[in-house]
């Protein structure tokens, strides 16, 4: 992560075989909640985005199936209805009012409409969805390619990380007035953000976005794993650094999980 | 002197039976069933210090490979075929399941086959509670259901287990340790249902036909060195969306949900692997073969002679 440098990280990684004599000798209940063992272990995380990144680059495709291939229902995880009357009453209402907001360090905000989001030139595509649980679902996915919504924006040359804040909230509360903060968020970079298949979806099959898939839009990032396809998106931030984005870059990031989700 | 001589030697009055017994079992600990106390040896130097240390390296990565594994798949504890995942007809399945009287039953499922696992497999205990989990808690790093965990420990090291694997080949087929050990020769195939007898019956080469290793150990190296690790590797790397996008020949040979079933069967054949290798080191001498994976040195019979 961004706030190792590279060589703490390097420094972390050696560290590996002393792990693998404290976990013979000590056992290893105990030694997953100690933060140095947490540290070294996610280290690993930065050697494994580089070559991953060497191999894939910025425009290798994910796979794309056939027709045939799609799941007779595409399965939901995590939020499956958020849990606000705000989000409840632009479900009731279609999401007619429904806005995604550009904001952060971009020359011209953007507050787009579904309308103004299905003015984008379309991208419909085939894709296997890959949950970090282990299971893979086949779906159609149409939407805005999110590269040509940030050109609309005119990123400002430092904008290097794209965060997705989300209308979900992840705390147990009801109600509104509920700080950002709690609310389900993910993030990018500029490469997998500006990717050809990366889409701001608003369509499943044909039709749109249902609530349980992240309605009225969701993030498709199809070289990622499912985390990191933020649902119910509200709101798309630049931001500069890493640290802009709050925490470890994401909801399930800040419970441990890589912020790097290709793996 | 042996250690079994002498210590029939400081106990004067034990009798002859007691001492013989005590001979048979630590000659059996040091060099197995198939030889004699007191046979004379000699020392012959079997492995070379990259065999030994990346034995020993693989062995932990192993472990810990194993056991995160295992706590990844509790995840999402069931395997399916194809390319993505048919959740009604799952390839395997450990989940639990109301019986009859409302009870909580652990239910391994295979292919149509479905059993009662309770207390292992499905349901079982973590920490004195019952709790929903694929494999128990002894069987998984860490115990506890934590998925970021077990991927941690998983993907830090993989890195040591590729890298330790490729090592070991590179080193192995400088040194023509593959080609003169690890490579099955022809004679190996026609020569394996005697070997298989052989073996059966503990009668393990011995002499100048243990310098190397015999048929049924290079098929087996063989197997877990060059078909199931490069084979689990390759389904691991599958499962990796952004490799797939990087690499799709990985899809040409199986989807994605068949990777992981297929990276599940390797980590057991692994299993089993190792489970038939500490059998075969403790029939075949636990005290020799453990001391020359660490030191080198094999005791090897002066007489000589295979065991036909």
């Amino acid at each position: 992560m961004s706030d190792t440098s590279p060589k703490t990280s390097r420094r972390h990684f050696l560290r590996g075989a002393g792990i693998g004599a404290a976990f013979v000798l000590g056992g290893c209940k105990e030694l997953s909640q100690r933060p140095w063992v947490q540290d070294t272990l996610i280290s690993a995380e930065q050697l494994t985005k580089r070559v991953q990144r060497l191999f894939a680059g910025s425009q290798a495709l994910a796979p794309e199936f056939a027709k045939a291939d799609i799941a007779s229902s595409f399965r939901a995880n995590g939020t499956t209805m958020p849990a606000t009357n705000d989000y409840q009453a632009h479900a009731a209402g279609g999401f007619k009012d429904w806005r995604v907001e550009v904001t952060g360090l971009v020359d011209r905000k953007l507050s787009l409409s579904l309308a103004d989001l299905r003015k984008f030139p379309s991208r419909t595509q085939i894709t296997r969805h890959d949950c970090v649980e282990g299971w893979s679902c086949i779906g159609e996915w149409t939407g805005a390619p999110l590269k040509l919504v940030l050109a609309a924006a005119r990123p400002k040359a430092n904008a290097h990380y794209v965060a997705f804040r989300c209308a979900d909230p992840m705390d147990d509360l009801d109600g509104d007035g509920i700080p950002e903060s709690s609310f389900y968020y993910e993030s990018l970079d500029l490469v997998e953000a500006t990717h050809p298949q990366t889409l701001l979806a608003y369509q499943l099959n044909g039709a749109p976005l249902p609530v349980a898939n992240g309605a009225p839009v969701r993030l498709r990032a199809e070289r990622q794993l499912g985390y990191k396809q933020a649902k119910y998106v509200r709101r798309i931030e630049l931001v500069e650094r890493f640290e802009d984005i709050g925490g470890k870059g994401g909801y399930w990031e800040n419970q441990g999980y890589n912020w790097w989700g290709g793996i | 002197m042996t250690i079994s001589e002498e210590t029939a030697a400081q106990a004067g009055e034990v009798p002859q039976g007691a001492t013989r017994v005590l001979r048979w079992i630590l000659n059996f600990l040091t060099y197995g069933a198939n030889s004699r106390p007191g046979e004379p040896r000699v020392p012959f130097y079997r492995h070379a210090l990259f065999v030994r240390i990346s034995h020993w390296v693989n062995a932990g990565v192993l472990l810990v490979m194993l056991m995160s594994g295992l706590q990844i798949f509790n995840a999402h504890p069931a395997l399916y075929w194809g390319k993505s995942a048919d959740f009604d007809h799952p390839v395997l399945s450990l989940t639990a399941q109301y019986d009859d009287k409302h009870n909580i039953r652990g239910v391994t499922q295979i292919g149509p086959w479905k059993f009662d696992s309770t207390g292992t497999f499905g349901y079982s205990d973590v920490d004195g509670q019952p709790a929903v989990r694929g494999f128990p808690d002894w069987m998984t790093l860490p115990g506890a259901q934590w998925l970021a965990m077990g991927r941690q420990w998983h993907f830090f090291f993989a890195w040591f287990f590729v890298l330790n694997g490729l090592l070991f080949v590179a080193l192995a087929l400088r040194s023509r340790h593959a080609q003169r050990d690890l490579f099955p020769k022809k004679t190996d195939f026609t020569h394996l249902p005697k070997d298989i007898v052989q073996h059966a019956l503990l009668r393990f080469p011995k002499g100048e036909a243990a310098k190397s290793y015999n048929g049924i150990q290079r098929l087996t190296y063989f197997a877990v060195i060059f078909v199931i690790a490069p084979l689990i590797v390759l389904t691991g790397l599958t499962m990796s969306p952004t490799l797939d996008a990087a690499f799709p020949p990985l899809l040409w040979l199986w989807g994605r949900q068949t990777a992981r079933t297929i990276h599940f069967i390797c980590a057991f054949s692994f299993l089993a692997f190792f489970f038939v290798h500490i059998a075969l080191v403790l029939l075949s001498g636990a005290g020799n073969g453990i001391r020359s994976m660490i030191t080198g040195w094999w005791y090897l019979e002066k007489t000589g002679g295979a065991h036909e």
